[in-house]
């Protein structure tokens, strides 16, 4: 899996659950404070990782997954 | 403090027969079933395949479309039942013209809005999650999406009411203790305003199968199933289950009338008994029926023969003609005079929203003096003498009206109705 194709994922799944544009979800963007996610959609949000990817996320790995970049590359380095 | 009199200012609801209320009374009247096969799910394993369903569609022509109502993003994360709340309460909130309040305002609203049984569905499908994927896939969101407060909830943050903040669950007639409840609320003096009602979805394999194994629902019209609700009639065999929401806004008549309020009907009486008799049948002569709707003539200050028009439980069972008894019983010699229909006959059987769309239709009643039809009563009971108002709308006066609901557990509540003069 190439990083592009992980980002890409990556993105979609933010798109999808928190309903933003796309163009919004840059590397820096977090999750609650940029892209109106709450407490309970960034654990939805782990879990719609998890599901994509087949990997599981710890909860203290999750804990520190606070932006699009944080996401991405916990991810490059668990598939 | 003098007891503050309390009246419904506006009306919204998610039905059988359309989403709005204005588009379901009007096919109310004109004798339109919402009965079907079974199309949210492959009913076809179980002993009753049909149903009365929301039409879901893009929302024109009184079908349902989500979409208006919440973002499809929120739509995930609750179950249908409060998307169908949320949709009838922004309905009630905007036909009564709230808005622009202020802070101090904002804390004297509140929200009453219950349900029988809430997210029976999501709670099915989490649980087979469970089982088929592990613990760690359950969203964050199946709680906070199932509970039954939480149309209360989800409202009280949609529109800023800081006032009470309360739900009910009575079974099938949550609708009825909702409005009522809300209503002392007022009298009370613990709000001015409170959004109120039921909302349900138990349309699934696992609310259909329920229903069946307490032999409650009707199974012998698979091939004609706008013929399977019929109140009162030789032929009837269960009730035909529904799903939707009824919410109304009631206010302060002071408050009300200072804002120039457009005002349906005044709540003028509420009661309340238990049978103590059993879980899902009523007492042969359901004396705990009779008790409430005593109670309700009583705290309102009126005669038996004030009433005009009865909205019946009347859900298509065995009990419909227990229920009369107790209503004949009430009215005495008044009830030659009276008319009784059911509107579960176009509906079917919206449990804990039962109570909350047919407090509207009996407001509405009033409103356009006209008694909805009971349909497929092609053979009423020998022993009925009130009129059932079978197959056609009664055009005559209505001042009063009142309106049962009964609920498993031997739980009675029972509303009444006035007209307001202009």
């Amino acid at each position: 899996m190439s990083d592009n194709d992980i980002e890409k994922r990556v993105r979609n799944k933010v798109v999808e659950h928190l309903g933003v544009e796309e163009e919004k979800v840059t590397e820096n963007a977090s999750f609650i404070d940029d892209l109106g996610a709450d407490s309970l959609d960034t654990v939805e949000l782990v879990m719609a990782f998890e599901e994509e990817f087949g990997i599981e996320i710890p909860d203290d790995a999750a804990e520190n997954i606070q932006t699009f970049g944080d996401a991405v590359n916990y991810i490059k380095g668990a598939v | 403090m003098e007891s503050r009199r309390v009246v419904i200012t506006g009306m919204g609801m998610v039905s059988p027969l359309a989403c709005g209320v204005e588009a379901t009374w009007s096919r109310i009247l004109d004798g339109q079933s919402g009965a079907g096969t079974i199309q949210q799910f492959d009913a076809n394993h179980l002993a009753t395949n049909y149903a009365c369903e929301v039409p879901k569609g893009d929302g024109s022509d009184g079908t349902f479309n989500p979409d208006d109502w919440m973002e499809p993003k929120e739509q995930r994360k609750v179950d249908q039942f409060i998307l169908y709340g949320m949709a009838a309460a922004d309905q009630a909130i905007k036909d009564a013209g709230l808005g622009g309040e202020s802070t101090e305002e904002m804390e004297r609203i509140g929200v009453m809005i219950g349900s029988g049984i809430g997210g029976l569905g999501t709670i099915a499908e989490t649980a087979y999650l469970i089982r088929d994927k592990g613990a760690r896939r359950v969203s964050p969101f199946f709680i906070p999406g199932s509970l039954i407060n939480l149309i209360s909830g989800q409202v009280s943050i949609k529109y800023g009411y800081r006032g009470p903040n309360h739900s009910v669950v009575t079974a099938c007639s949550t609708g009825s203790h909702a409005i009522g409840d809300a209503s002392r609320m007022i009298r009370l003096g613990d709000a001015d305003v409170m959004i109120a009602g039921g909302a349900e979805s138990a349309i699934n394999e696992i609310g259909i199968a329920g229903f069946n194994a307490c032999k409650a629902l009707s199974t012998k019209y698979r091939d004609d199933p706008t013929a399977a609700s019929r109140p009162w009639d030789k032929d009837r065999d269960g009730f035909v289950m529904g799903e939707g929401s009824g919410i109304v806004v009631l206010e302060d008549y002071e408050r009300a009338k200072a804002r120039g309020a457009k005002i349906y009907a005044e709540v003028i009486g509420y009661g309340m008994s238990g049978d103590a008799h059993h879980i899902t049948a009523p007492p042969p002569n359901h004396e705990g029926a009779e008790r409430a709707m005593r109670a309700a003539v009583r705290g309102a200050g009126i005669e038996v023969s004030d009433i005009d028009y009865v909205n019946a439980h009347g859900t298509s069972t065995m009990a419909d003609t227990i229920e009369m008894g107790a209503v004949q019983r009430l009215l005495g010699d008044h009830a030659t005079k009276a008319t009784m229909s059911s509107t579960k006959s176009a509906t079917g059987h919206l449990l804990g929203a039962a109570g909350a769309i047919e407090a509207i239709f009996s407001a509405l009643a009033i409103r356009d003096q006209v008694a909805p039809p009971t349909l497929n009563l092609d053979t009423p009971p020998e022993d009925a003498v009130i009129d059932l108002a079978p197959g056609k709308k009664v055009e005559r006066e209505i001042d009063v009206a009142l309106s049962n609901s009964f609920g498993f557990g031997g739980t009675n509540a029972v509303l009444l109705l006035r007209r307001v003069a202009a």
